[in-house]
């Protein structure tokens, strides 16, 4: 039986034209010295996350041991080795929004899109984050949905909030 | 040079010299965990510490260089008590009972423990995630123990080149791990077990088989025998105290007996028959180019060695080729054993159990290889550690130093001096030239003691040109020739070797042996190997070679017996059926 995470990994490993991109990221840095992070950072730029395939064939194109390069993915929180949903809902949990509701904000995500923290909804259109603080702590508690701020959000309108990105 | 004073004593170094390094000059013992000798040092577990005049804190030895002038005291109070508080915080982490640990007998955190006089655990922390790695055939990883002192990192990726373990995640989550912390089946492995003959704890170690040869002993239905390698034999007395360099082949092999194995035997036969067929095969590649004027993949690469296998599988899949397709003497001993030896002997081959004493992990992986069985049977049985052994004779009871000499059983005991030196990095290049000169010139090679001498010593990556003249008639195409070898061991000296290959240098022939030194240093020789204990077990291998009357493997007379009467001519159908084998690609 074919996982459903697989079963996505799958499908990107197989698409030509990601490949040919990730075979051009590669080549033009390649052979400058420092460039494993920015080229993992446009891999997972292309990808929306670091696929373990892509992981390997910068690894072996590189001549870094695979193992290596996974440690240094891991030392860096912005990078993600898990396929992410089409829409990226943050909740802030720095002090000021943690105190004024966020914490209850963030229960209230879980509930709804049936995920925990760092997961992607079955549908892959959401994925939740928890963020630091975004320094916008006057209107706290605040959420980011993509790039878009929202601020000062009631646990109460989550459904609402999550239905009207959907549509 | 500077000067500097420990403990007042005056002390002379190369400039640059760490502090550490000063100390060990004049004997004085700092204690050290995360550090290699030869490597760069990490400054990461901060057990070296000393005080140094004028300095505001502590300064890791391992890490600071001297400066003129310098005066460092190693025992302090100050320096106890740092000391101790970075042992007692590991063990405060650390998730093992020595009780029952397989290091028990040579962990260097309990022994340090022990040195600085931690009687109790003051700390209770927060244990480190264990979890038990066993998804390979050679090692077993525990993550519990782990310290992350780095060792194996070091080892992995600077001996090896292979990279399999490094730090992952940070902070108290990190560990030393293959990628991602999956299990070492995930990433490429050789399985050389340099890591785990470094790791100072339990964290990784070789795949029990102690418990399996036991058991097979204890079965009077089967008829056990044992092999053992080349570099043993050199080795196995530092397990019971004796210098390094101590050749203890007699009370081996007594031992071995006393254990209850049913025949002893020596891997160097088939280190001896391998010498014929891949000399054989060597010239017959050169035949081919030279009057058939066909393709055939030269510099010949031995494949005695398995990690070495494992590495170009996975590396340079393209030169697959080049490989020798003789299987190693393990191997080959195993597949004569349930054979020929279970025919002379009356027995089936599935009666019979072979068991192989080695120094090397990689032997473990080897053995399950599924190109080395015959109608589903395993050449070899079980593996054995250098390590384990060692550890077999004690749970027996054998006083090992009070043991007489015994000799190796008929018909796989005897062997020459060029088998011996299969153990010792560019042994098997010398043992494979003191035949193919003498074959192909009918003359002896004309070097003192019959020895190469630019292919031996501990330099990475070594070379030697040989010039055939007044050839044999049969031989003729070669006169002339030139003939260029080359050694390498440690993988990280392969690859250098491997790619002045591949930028079009031209060479016949290619040693390489997966460990420093060769086999001599494997990862399952006793503990702890550094250069220094590498040079002492060389030389006692040479001393053995030098002292047999028997010094070239054409001229062992159990191997023209084998031929005789069994396997027909060197390279024919059966030995190529029985000896050989082929590689493949593991990208
Ligand atoms: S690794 Fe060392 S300290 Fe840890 S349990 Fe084993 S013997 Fe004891
Ligand atoms: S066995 Fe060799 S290749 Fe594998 S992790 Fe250990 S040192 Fe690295
Ligand atoms: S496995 Fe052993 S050598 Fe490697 S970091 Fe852990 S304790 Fe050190
Ligand atoms: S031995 Fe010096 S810091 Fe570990």
């Amino acid at each position: 039986m074919i996982n459903e995470n697989s079963h996505t990994q799958y499908d990107v490993e197989t698409d030509e034209e990601l490949m040919n991109h990730l075979n051009n990221i590669i080549q033009e840095c390649k052979n400058k010295p420092g460039m494993l992070i920015p080229i993992l950072q446009q891999t997972q730029k292309l990808y929306g996350y670091l696929p373990e395939f892509a992981i390997r064939k910068i690894s072996t194109e590189l001549q870094i041991p695979f193992s290596e390069v996974a440690g240094i993915i891991g030392f860096y929180s912005f990078f993600s080795t898990k396929a992410k949903g089409k829409n990226v809902i943050r909740v802030c949990q720095g002090t000021a929004c943690y105190v004024r509701g966020g914490k209850d904000l963030l229960s209230a995500f879980k509930n709804v899109l049936k995920v925990g923290v760092g997961e992607t909804t079955k549908d892959k259109k959401f994925s939740l984050e928890v963020s630091r603080c975004f320094g916008a702590c006057g209107l706290a508690p605040v959420i980011t949905i993509n790039d878009e701020v929202i601020q000062r959000v009631k646990s109460s309108s989550v459904a609402e909030i999550v239905k009207s990105v959907e549509d | 040079m500077t000067t500097i004073y420990i403990n007042n004593q005056q002390v002379e170094v190369p400039e640059g010299s760490s502090i550490l390094e000063a100390a060990q000059q004049i004997g004085v013992k700092i204690p050290t965990l995360c550090h290699l000798i030869g490597h760069e040092a990490q400054g990461a577990c901060r057990v070296c510490v000393v005080e140094v005049e004028g300095a505001k804190n502590l300064v890791a030895s391992c890490a600071t260089p001297v400066a003129e002038g310098m005066k460092v005291t190693t025992n302090t109070k100050l320096v106890r008590q740092a000391r101790k508080f970075v042992v007692e915080m590991l063990l405060s982490e650390h998730d093992g009972d020595c009780k029952v640990c397989v290091r028990n007998e040579d962990c260097e955190l309990k022994q340090l423990a022990y040195e600085l006089g931690i009687t109790d655990l003051r700390f209770e922390g927060e244990k480190t995630h264990r979890f038990i790695d066993d998804s390979t055939p050679a090692l077993v990883r525990d993550s519990g123990k782990c310290i992350k002192c780095r060792r194996c990192v070091t080892v992995c990726c600077e001996v090896q080149g292979v990279g399999s373990l490094f730090p992952q995640k940070r902070g108290f989550q990190s560990t030393i791990s293959p990628a991602f912390n999956e299990d070492l089946s995930h990433v490429i492995c050789v399985q050389c077990g340099q890591c785990s003959a470094v790791c100072p704890v339990g964290a990784i170690v070789e795949k029990d088989h102690i418990s399996a040869v036991w058991k097979a002993l204890d079965d009077k239905s089967k008829h056990v025998i044992v092999q053992t390698a080349p570099a043993i034999r050199a080795a196995l007395g530092e397990c019971f105290g004796y210098e390094p360099g101590t050749l203890v082949t007699g009370k081996m092999v007594t031992s071995l007996r006393e254990l209850g194995f049913d025949a002893v035997f020596d891997t160097n036969f088939a280190a001896d028959l391998t010498i014929i067929e891949e000399g054989m095969e060597l010239l017959t590649r050169l035949k081919t180019i030279l009057v058939d004027k066909k393709e055939a993949a030269l510099p010949q690469f031995t494949s005695c060695s398995p990690g070495w296998i494992n590495f170009v599988e996975a590396f340079y899949p393209e030169m697959i080729d080049n490989l020798s397709t003789c299987k190693s003497p393990q191997q080959m001993f195993g597949a004569l054993a349930k054979t020929y030896y279970a025919n002379k002997i009356g027995k089936k081959p599935e009666e019979i159990i072979v068991v192989s004493v080695m120094p090397c992990t990689a032997k473990k992986f080897e053995a399950q290889r599924p190109e080395m069985t015959q109608n589903g049977i395993a050449d070899v049985d079980y593996v054995l550690t250098t390590r384990e052994l060692g550890k077999m004779i004690k749970q027996a009871g054998i006083i090992f130093r009070d043991l007489p000499d015994g000799i190796m059983d008929n018909p796989m005991g005897v062997s020459s001096g060029a088998a011996d030196i299969f153990a010792n990095t560019g042994g098997v290049m010398e043992a494979a030239i003191r035949t193919v000169y003498e074959l192909v010139t009918g003359r002896e090679l004309p070097t003192e003691h019959l020895h190469l001498e630019p292919l031996m010593g501990l330099e990475g990556v070594k070379i030697a040109t040989l010039k055939l003249t007044d050839t044999l008639a049969e031989w003729k195409f070669l006169e002339g020739v030139e003939v260029k070898v080359g050694v390498a061991h440690s993988l990280i000296n392969a690859r250098k070797l491997i790619e002045r290959v591949q930028k079009g240098e031209v060479f016949h022939f290619i040693e390489v042996m997966t460990c420093p030194g060769g086999c001599i240093g494997g990862g399952g020789q006793p503990r702890f190997t550094d250069d220094s204990v590498r040079l002492k077990r060389i030389s006692a291998i040479y001393k053995e070679d030098e002292g047999k009357k028997l010094r070239k493997s054409h001229e062992n007379l159990q191997i023209k017996q084998l031929y005789d009467e069994f396997l027909g001519k060197p390279l024919g159908e059966m030995a190529h059926h029985l000896l050989h084998t082929h590689y493949h690609s593991r990208n």
